[in-house]
This record gives C-alpha cells, sequence and structure tokens, in this order.
C-alpha cells in the first residue's frame, strides 16, 4: 500500500489541492473525483454481483413452457450488444477529444454516445413489451422476476448515464462546466463504460448460457 | 502494469498509445472492432452448443471475461491509470464474487 501511494504520488507531481486546471487532487496526487468515481463502481459491483447472482440461483425455477429458452431472441439481443459496445467506442473517443480541448468532436461524440444508448434502452423497452405479450410477467415465476430485476436495473442505469450524456453534452456546448472540462466526461465516461461491462457479464451468462 | 509506466516514462510509446498513457483514437477503433468480434464469436457458438459439449461453457466464459478486461483494461484506462483505482475496482469486483460463490454454497448446503 504505502509502495502504491509514493510510486503514485511521484508519478502525478505529489500536488496536495488543485492542478493547473482547477482539479482537486488528494495527499497521492490523485483526483479526488477520480478516487471517489472508482470508489463508486467498486460498490457498484457488489450491487450487480447480488442481482446476477440472484439471477443464477432462481434461473431454473419457472414452469415447463415459460423458461429462457421459450422467449430469448438471441439475433436481436446481439444486435442492441453491438450497439452499446459501439457506444462505449464513442465514449472513449468523447473522452479523447475532451483531452485534446476539441469541444466540437466532444459534443458530437457525446450525442453520439447518448443516441446509441437510448437505442439500446428502446430495444429493452420493446424486448419487455414482447416478452410481458408472450405472457412473461414480473410476478410470472422466480426465474422472470430475477430477469426483469437484473436487465431492469441495468436498463435503469443506462437511462440515468444517458440523462448525463446529455447535461454533459449541453455544458460543453455553453461552456459551463467548472474546473477540469476533460476530467468530468472522463468520469461520465467511466460510468458508460461500466453499464457496458455490466452488459457483457448479462448478455453471456443470462442469454447465451442456457439454464 | 510496472514495466508499462516505466517505459512511459523513458518516452518508449507503442505506435496506439498517447502521451498521456492511453490509446489513440486509432487504436481505440482496433479494439472496438476486436471487441465486436469477439462478440460475434460468442453468439455464434451459443448456435453450436451441442457440437463443443463440454467446451462450450468455458470457452463462453472465457471470451466474456476478455470483453470485460479489454473494456476496463483500455476503455476504462485502467491499464494506463493509478494502481489505486484498480485496487478499488478489483476490490469491489472480487467482493461481488465472493458474495456469489457464498450465495451458491449456502443454496447448494442449505437449499431445499
Amino acid at each position: 500500500m504505502a509502495d502504491i501511494a509514493l510510486h503514485d504520488a511521484v508519478e502525478h507531481g505529489g500536488h496536495d489541492d488543485h492542478d493547473d486546471h482547477g482539479a482537486h487532487h488528494s495527499a497521492t496526487g490523485l483526483s479526488n473525483n477520480k478516487l471517489a468515481m472508482w470508489l463508486f463502481l467498486g460498490s457498484e459491483c457488489l450491487l450487480f454481483g447480488g442481482l446476477i447472482s440472484t439471477y443464477m440461483l432462481y434461473r431454473g425455477r419457472h414452469s415447463e413452457n415459460a423458461g429462457p429458452d421459450q422467449f430469448w431472441d438471441i439475433p436481436f439481443t446481439s444486435a442492441s450488444s453491438f450497439v452499446l459496445l459501439m457506444s462505449s467506442l464513442t465514449m472513449v473517443l468523447a473522452v479523447s477529444a475532451a483531452k485534446r480541448g476539441d469541444d466540437r468532436n466532444t459534443k458530437v461524440w457525446l450525442s453520439v454516445t447518448a443516441m446509441l444508448g437510448s437505442m439500446f434502452v428502446a430495444g429493452q423497452v420493446y424486448e419487455f413489451t414482447t416478452f410481458h405479450k408472450e405472457g412473461l410477467g414480473f410476478g410470472t415465476s422466480l426465474f422472470s422476476s430475477s430477469f426483469f430485476t437484473l436487465t431492469g436495473f441495468h436498463g435503469v442505469h443506462v437511462s440515468v448515464g444517458i440523462v448525463m450524456l446529455l447535461a454533459v453534452a449541453g455544458m460543453v456546448a455553453k461552456d459551463r462546466i467548472p474546473g477540469d472540462k476533460a476530467e468530468v466526461v472522463e468520469l461520465i465516461g467511466l460510468y458508460w463504460h461500466f453499464v457496458d461491462i455490466i452488459w457483457i457479464l448479462i448478455f453471456t451468462l443470462v442469454y447465451l448460457i442456457p439454464a | 502494469m510496472s514495466t508499462h509506466v516505466a517505459d512511459a516514462h523513458d518516452g518508449q510509446h507503442h505506435d496506439d498509445q498517447h502521451e498521456d498513457h492511453g490509446l489513440t483514437d486509432f487504436g481505440y477503433v482496433k479494439v472496438a472492432i476486436g471487441l465486436a468480434i469477439v462478440t460475434a464469436i460468442e453468439v455464434a457458438l451459443s448456435y453450436m452448443k451441442d457440437d463443443l459439449g463440454k467446451l462450450f461453457l468455458p470457452l463462453l466464459l472465457a471470451l466474456m471475461a476478455f470483453k470485460f478486461f479489454m473494456v476496463v483494461l483500455y476503455f476504462m484506462h485502467l491499464k494506463f491509470d493509478s494502481r489505486w483505482f484498480m485496487l478499488l475496482f478489483y476490490m469491489g469486483l472480487f467482493l461481488a464474487l465472493g458474495v456469489y460463490l457464498a450465495a451458491l454454497c449456502t443454496f447448494k448446503f442449505f437449499g431445499s
């Protein structure tokens, strides 16, 4: 631990409070905001770990004709997964543009990311609606309850991410971000990529591996 | 990790790497193409589960882990960033894995 702190303090300059862009730094030379975001993402691992565990335990608890194999549409979900994966690329391009101080491209890539995220959420709403019409409701079985809770929580996270992306794109456009603009975009990017890695797990564990 | 940081300080950057310890935009596009290809392979494997037999599950889990760590290391910059961030994230991740294993064992040994 002490080695890491010393190494990072040297590597990042060992500032105690602010850098040239106005970002707050801890005694290790690291940004407090980034530390807080990583701590938050670490705690989110626990939330989704619990939800995925619950689904894995209850995935076999359903009646004979109301299991995953009867409802999943793998080609459709694969297309949704591809859209979310590509939104991670556009997000990282937004972060890269923000680090270069290129406001125009930052806005464009943030907006494209929000658009791809919206397509993913729209796909999820369509999927849920289809399942409901076919007879798979929230209370149908333990399997359906755990499935809708897991994917619903993920969908809410994506929706919150879209709101944050649009808000930051608007703030970049009006030059209203106080402090380090690149760091703000990077923090939103970390959240967005986290949402993407959770979907990588859900896609394989829930959709591709049979119950 | 430490080797990479040392190299960066010596100015020995790889072609795809930025001055600020990240990839270039083209480098990110290459990572995304790789992720898309792996996703396509995953989907293809899901249609071949009977042919693959016992290999199916480990293969799919390995590809999932590959995609997971590619996003974490490159898109989230964990490969290039401070080890404190890596520590915070992996603490949560391994704790989550522990929660799953504990829940699984509980249901295995005490479930009805």
